[in-house]
């Protein structure tokens, strides 16, 4: 087998575990490469079909394309879509730094939503190269009743066999695509023609690397306009996926904290 | 803090302010060969679970040991660990060699000693690289060492590269766990990975351990540009049947001519990570891809010693360790010896809601149960048109057996009858059972030799069957003493057997005697009766227990009444 198609069977395995093993089951949609990737995927495990519902968290501040491409995509994959507002920025931790205080509206309105519809499980399109303490995650992660994620006593994780017993009040977050590098995405967008919202491609010298909320995401300097060069550019730049994303810089640990506290 | 390499993986702020590695972490990188995952997993003895974690994904392993303090417990446990998880493929490196003045003689002695304990353990180590190297400073890494030129071999990125993929598992027999089975639309279709071998359109597929066979109808796939006609190992598929079998998650589906083997017993070598030790008689869930069965511990043969690889005997497994058990479940699991099959000759054991275990099986001294006990070769089981869910549904409840168990006067008949009347008056398609009453008839040619009691308890078992898949609710009220004769017609229909232990001790069943049988027997005028002067075996892994001596008639039918509601209940 191909590699593309060795770790697309393996998230097809893992979407289908938690098909069956959560009750309350729903996809995290960002309108990012990666969930796009994850989305398809799901309808490839369940042979066209999505069943369940798919969440978009949304901050009110994502980029004009961002809400077009939902628009259709909700529409043309006839997709159960639920969207979820967040809470002002006044209200979150003010001993976070102001990006990542700005991102933690999304953790916020991300159990909102949890608590509205009792979700027992979600599926999360994160990915082990993407960032330090993500390449520490389970497949299978325990949520606690706040969210929250200790990472410091993880659950054991081999043969495939996952946590899928858990006690009342804590939840599952689902990474099926922990595997994936950020070329394979890519690559994997290409050879099955995903759409992808045109951000990423180089206009005027710049693209987005990746995708968050206007105010606190940066383009990097890029000349890639089309997949290929995208996939050209990424075999050879020394620059970091979420580079322009200015709430992983701000102090050495105010992600890890994010995440600590229930962010993706 | 001054910056260290170890940083790189250290993501979390607790690991860079300890200086520990707490999880298991994944790295890319690549040489000109390949692409490779790095998976960093933390030695600390206490932190088993995460080295498990990561080992098991692996392909090949790297030993890192310290040039300095050579083989220790810890680096003979994981060694032990990646032999038992299957890792065939190990590189040793001797770090920090650098503090060690880059000596020649102390590699070599340390060489000595990783060659002695990995040849111990069966390790093939014609291939095995020891390579010399000081990782912060390079040496041996990507370029060859300069300070240690008198080291010839390989460095460690060419010893990586030497690595050969595993093994193809295409050849291999066909295992097709069922993961789930879907009806979003008019399809039927049978998903799952296959494990090992390959699927062929129109292949006659053998589901285990229930014994149904159907021919692959389709190879159903989203989004191609044409039907696939085969499939083969490692792929995530779905297919359709030619009939419309009821089959469910955790059956295996194998070529007729080699399915795995089928047993209620086997051995298991296992590393424990619970918190709570392991102990005879207790139960866990098992999980076996994905199949899930319960299984009670019942014998803890030997604890194994990594140090030294010695052998001793113990009544419990502690966190940490590794043992050999016997383990036994209460129907047929369809599995593998690890040896022959590593997919299905695999398993986890889960305690409340964490996996606490994880053991390879092995057969050794137990038999294949797969039926073979038809006498005429020209019969065939044949699948009813009517498929047991739709019978379910008119129903408005489950098929199935409540074998209740016990004594003569432990109630069983009593609670049979009332069981019977309440459910019936409630819509229930429902009959019992009744020991005398199969006496006058289908079993009247039969005596209360432990031969007869046998073929009494086939027979009646076997009626049982028919009448719960034609969708009735069977009550049966039996003494059946014998826990094996019990077991077998659990595995007549493993998920329709429902065992209920009618129970009050022999003193209590005396003292009511309905039918003076108690007195005769204790006058020397009936041979060979349950509790006096024959045994009676009470179940282990009864579904439910159901105590008449503490409690009242009304009390015992509302426990088996809350039973039957809560597990005959028809879902989707």
């Amino acid at each position: 087998m191909e590699h593309l198609d060795i770790i697309e069977s393996q998230t097809i395995y893992i979407l289908r575990e938690a098909f069956n093993k959560i009750d309350k089951l729903a996809i995290l949609w960002s309108l990012g490469k990666d969930s796009n990737a994850l989305l398809w995927m799901v309808r490839k495990a369940f042979f066209g079909h999505v069943p369940f519902p798919v969440v978009h968290i949304d901050t009110g501040k994502k980029f004009p394309e961002m809400y077009k491409f939902r628009e259709r995509y909700a529409n043309d994959w006839q997709l159960d879509l639920k969207v979820g507002a967040c809470p002002p920025v006044e209200e979150m931790d003010p001993t976070l730094p102001p990006a990542a205080r700005s991102a933690a509206r999304k953790t916020a309105g991300l159990k909102a939503m949890i608590d509205r519809e009792g979700f027992a499980g979600l599926l999360v399109g994160i990915r082990r190269d993407e960032e330090g303490t993500r390449a520490k995650e389970r497949v299978f992660s325990p949520r606690g009743e706040q969210n929250t994620w200790n990472f410091r006593d993880q659950p054991p994780e081999f043969w495939d066999q996952f946590k899928t017993d858990f006690g009342p009040g804590t939840h599952l977050r689902v990474h099926p695509i922990l595997h994936w590098t950020e070329i394979d995405i890519w690559r994997y967008s290409k050879r099955e023609n995903i759409p992808i919202v045109d951000l990423y491609f180089s206009h005027n010298g710049r693209r987005y690397r990746s995708l968050g909320d206007q105010d606190i995401t940066f383009p990097v300097a890029s000349a890639a306009a089309t997949i290929d060069e995208v996939i050209d550019e990424l075999q050879h730049t020394k620059v970091a996926e979420r580079s322009g994303r200015a709430m992983d810089h701000e102090s050495e640990d105010a992600f890890e904290r994010l995440r600590a506290d229930g962010y993706m | 803090m001054p910056f260290e390499w170890a940083f790189l993986m250290d993501a979390l702020q607790a690991e860079r302010d300890q200086g520990i590695t707490i999880d298991v972490s994944h790295i890319h990188f690549r040489t000109p060969v390949r692409e490779y995952v790095l998976i960093d997993a933390p030695g600390h003895r206490e932190f088993l679970k995460n080295m498990v974690t990561g080992a098991a994904q692996a392909d090949a392993a790297v030993l890192v040991v310290d040039a300095r303090e050579g083989m220790q417990e810890q680096t003979k446990r994981h060694s032990y660990l990646l032999h038992l998880l299957g890792i065939r493929q190990v590189i040793v490196t001797i770090n920090k060699m650098d503090l060690v003045s880059l000596a020649q003689d102390r590699f070599q002695k340390l060489s000595k000693d990783v060659r002695h304990y990995l040849s111990e353990l069966g390790l093939d180590l014609q291939h095995t690289q020891i390579i010399p190297v000081s990782a912060r400073d390079g040496d041996n890494i990507v370029t060859r060492s300069i300070r240690m030129d008198w080291y010839e071999g390989p460095t460690l990125a060419e010893s990586l590269d030497g690595v050969q993929q595993p093994v193809s598992v295409l050849e291999m027999p066909l295992r097709f766990p069922v993961q789930d089975v879907y009806k979003f639309d008019e399809r039927r279709i049978v998903a799952g990975r296959i494990e090992t071998g390959q699927i062929r359109l129109g292949d006659t597929l053998m589901f285990s351990p229930s014994n149904k066979t159907a021919r692959v109808a389709s190879i159903e796939a989203w989004n191609a540009r044409i039907k696939p006609v085969a499939a083969r190992a490692g792929q995530s598929i779905g297919i359709t049947l030619d009939e419309q079998l009821f089959i469910e998650r955790g059956e295996v589906a194998s070529l007729v001519a080699n399915p795995p083997t089928l047993s209620n017993v086997f051995r298991g070598r296992l590393f424990w990570l619970g918190h709570a030790p392991l102990k005879v008689g207790k139960r866990y869930k098992m999980k076996l891809c994905t199949a899930e069965y319960t299984v009670e511990v019942q014998a803890i043969e030997r604890i194994i010693d990594v140090n030294d690889l010695g052998m001793r005997e113990s009544q419990e497994v502690e966190r940490n360790a590794v043992a050999e058990v016997v383990l036994r479940a209460r129907g047929l699991i369809a599995l593998d010896p690890f040896d022959y099959n590593m997919s299905t000759g695999r398993f986890v054991l889960v305690e409340d809601y964490d996996i606490v275990g994880g053991g390879l099986i092995s057969m050794e001294g137990y038999a294949d149960q797969r039926p073979t006990g038809i006498k005429s070769s020209n019969i065939f089981m044949v699948e009813h048109r009517v498929p047991e869910p739709d019978r379910w549904r008119m129903n408005g409840h489950r098929g199935g057996i409540l074998w209740m168990t016990g004594l003569s006067g432990a109630g069983k008949s009593t609670l049979a009858f009332s069981l019977e009347h309440y459910l019936f008056q409630r819509g229930y398609q429902v009959s019992v059972l009744d020991g005398d009453n199969v006496r006058h008839g289908l079993c009247s040619d039969l005596g209360f030799s432990p031969e007869d009691r046998v073929e009494n308890i086939r027979r009646v078992g076997h009626a049982a069957v028919l009448f719960a898949r034609a969708g009735f609710l069977v009550i049966t009220a039996f003494i059946s003493p014998y826990r094996a004769d019990r077991d077998r017609v659990r595995m007549l229909a493993p998920g329709l057997f429902h065992e209920i232990f009618i129970e009050a001790d022999l003193e209590t069943c005396e003292q009511r005697d309905p039918k003076g049988l108690y007195a005769k027997a204790r006058r020397g005028e009936i041979d060979e009766f349950t509790g006096i002067s024959a045994p009676y075996e009470p179940p282990k892994l009864a579904e439910l227990q159901v105590d008449t001596k503490a409690h009242s008639i009304e009390e015992c039918l509302a426990k088996l009444t809350d039973y039957v509601s809560r597990t005959f209940v028809v879902t989707k």
